[in-house]
């Protein structure tokens, strides 16, 4: 894999935003290496905190200081932050505390690591939460422009980055736009026969599978969905008055995260038909690119499932 | 201890009031739990009615001092409070735990554009409130504010983990302007906490964490108040007060029994709790 890791992209965009905000504190919780946290750190020793490895009292402390009007980064591993559910449901999301929460390390392609260390079930957590936001940016790019707009966003936002490197998706004039997911390869698929919905790690296969499907005829198109809550409502019913097919391909558990927010507007509609591709199991440890492909989540697996859902009415 | 300048007598007076606030307010509601707001009422009045800087009139005053009520469904004990030092009208209190109300079940200081005055934030999943009140304390380092927190715990919350992990990074931070109060009424939800899960040795696990450790009586009001005065003097570590207390406290009835931890008087008992309340030599 080429490209930059999100969770980098993350740390320099950080570093930008609180050189102009200065209300941007930093909480780590013992991941600062790996979340990328390190340079702001250095740079602003006041505006950080290090709790420990003690995840529920990070989401208390950012939640006191965003009520005095700090803007806290609580940065660590996916599934650690958010598996401290009940202190974010009721310390947090409950009072719309300001508090931007970063778990990096998001899926099986944090490879040989294991199943203890993959942010799996993260997004549908936080997704069942009022008043909580949930992005996914699919390549560096997209990571910037995220936390450039969560840093001015008021509200609970989480956001969701890769530890391994995504090629780039997006062109080098990128501008995020919150809430909208993004065509990719505008103008060359009009989605006729099936629009795939991708976020995160898996955007790259995706377009790619999209490519590969339109070479052999079908008319596919890939859309980037990189903010999963509030989900693009427009751009699922546009996808099924295009085809009436959606698929959707994310390195995340199956319940509860974007093949189910995308399921829930589709079945809500009463027409068209979604089919999920994401991880159906535990993780296990192993190389990302040979765990994509175990698990479904690689280019080929992306444009044979594409045809099952293109054969199925 | 040093003495404080305080109308005692007066305050005395109003923990009865207030006393008598969570009867009614838990009488009218039907449900909710009366032991630990009347273990805790020296300790709120002490806080509300001597202690703390704030302003009922300009609730968000930036230099207030913050109360988290950890132990939140205790909440009838900090809303008689607030009622009374004018946050909100008292007549508001009769609407506990009702449809509608601002007075949540525990608390909840409400939406944006519908705040509950006084109360700083949501509580009440037990072992929740020290993290807050500890970002609170930073953030007003930070901002280089001398307001000081307080954090207003149960004993038999303190068996939650996130207590310790709140507890091991307070004094590592040096935050002397934070200050818990340990309502030590030695009565939790199903049991006594000695029979549940016990905290012994309470004091020293404190200590063992780093804090100031002062140990009351938490029915005299005076006692609370000289230990409040001297956890504003202890400098380069946070002080928590293990304020000694008898669950119920003021009803013979409720008194050192688990079975009103969680559970409301129905009319004629309120009405007897009332009259021992009342009648009690202050």
């Amino acid at each position: 894999m080429g490209g930059k890791a999100t969770r980098v992209a993350f740390g320099e965009a950080l570093l930008k935003v609180a050189a102009k905000n200065q209300r941007i504190v930093v909480i780590n919780a013992d991941l600062g290496k790996s979340t990328n946290t390190v340079k702001f750190v250095e740079k602003y020793p006041d505006r950080s905190f290090n709790v420990g490895v003690a995840e529920a009292n990070m989401i208390g402390i950012g939640t006191g200081l965003a009520l005095e009007g700090w803007i806290p980064f609580l940065c660590t591993f996916a599934t650690f932050v958010t598996g401290r559910f009940e202190t974010i449901r009721v310390s947090l999301a409950y009072v719309d505390a300001n508090v931007k929460i970063v778990g990096t390390h998001a899926g099986i392609a944090i490879g040989e690591d294991g199943y203890s260390q993959m942010g799996l079930e993260d997004i549908a957590l936080m997704r069942s939460l009022p008043n909580m936001t949930v992005i996914q940016p699919g390549d560096a790019i997209e990571a910037a422009g995220a936390v450039e707009h969560i840093a001015e966003h008021h509200g609970p936002v989480y956001l969701r980055l890769t530890r391994q490197k995504v090629e780039d998706v997006n062109p080098p004039d990128y501008q995020f736009e919150f809430g909208k997911g993004v065509i990719l390869d505008a103008g060359k698929g009009e989605g006729r026969d099936l629009t795939i919905m991708a976020t995160g790690g898996t955007v790259y296969n995706a377009r790619e599978g999209a490519r590969q499907l339109r070479s052999q005829g079908l008319d596919a198109r890939a859309v980037n969905v990189h903010t999963i809550k509030p989900i693009d409502r427009e751009l699922i019913l546009d996808s099924i008055q295009r085809s009436g097919r959606i698929l959707t391909v994310e390195d995340h558990g199956l319940s509860g995260g974007l093949g189910s927010a995308v399921s829930e507007v589709v079945a809500e509609r009463g027409e068209g038909l979604v089919r999920r591709i994401a991880v159906r199991d535990f993780g296990e440890s192993g190389d990302p690119v040979e765990l994509y492909k175990k698990f479904g989540l690689s280019k080929e697996n992306i444009v044979a499932e594409a045809k099952k859902l293109v054969k199925k009415d | 201890m040093p003495q404080v300048a305080a109308d005692i007598q007066h305050l005395k007076k109003i923990t009865q009031e207030i006393r008598i606030d969570i009867i009614r307010m838990l009488t009218e509601a039907g449900s909710g739990h009366p032991g630990g707001s009347l273990s805790a009422t020296e300790i709120v009045t002490g806080l509300f009615f001597h202690k703390m800087r704030h302003r009922p009139d300009d609730p968000f005053w930036a230099d207030r001092d913050r109360f988290i009520l950890s132990k939140g469904h205790c909440c009838p004990v900090l809303y008689a409070a607030l009622a009374k030092t004018g946050y909100f009208p008292k007549e508001e209190l009769l609407t506990l735990r009702k449809l509608g109300s601002r007075l949540q079940g525990h608390p909840y200081p409400g939406r944006p554009g519908e705040r509950l005055p006084g109360v700083e934030t949501a509580t009440g999943s037990l072992g929740q409130g020290l993290s807050i009140a500890i970002g609170m304390a930073l953030a007003g380092r930070l901002a280089k504010k001398t307001y000081r927190v307080y954090a207003l715990l149960g004993d038999g919350e303190c068996q939650a983990g996130q207590v310790w992990e709140a507890a091991m990074l307070a004094p590592k931070a040096g935050l002397d302007h934070l200050c818990v109060i340990v309502d030590r009424n030695k009565i939790q939800n199903d049991d006594f906490v000695e029979n549940t899960l016990s905290l012994e040795p309470f004091r020293a696990k404190w200590e063992a964490f780093g804090w100031h450790v002062i140990e009351v009586n938490g029915h005299d009001i005076s006692q609370v108040l000289e230990a409040l005065e001297k956890a504003e003097a202890v400098k380069g570590k946070p002080t928590v007060i293990i304020a000694d207390t008898i669950k119920g406290k003021g009803v013979s009835f409720m008194e050192n029994n688990p079975d009103w931890h969680g559970k409301a008087p129905n009319r004629e008992e309120g009405e007897r709790a009332i009259q021992e309340i009342l009648a009690a030599r202050l």
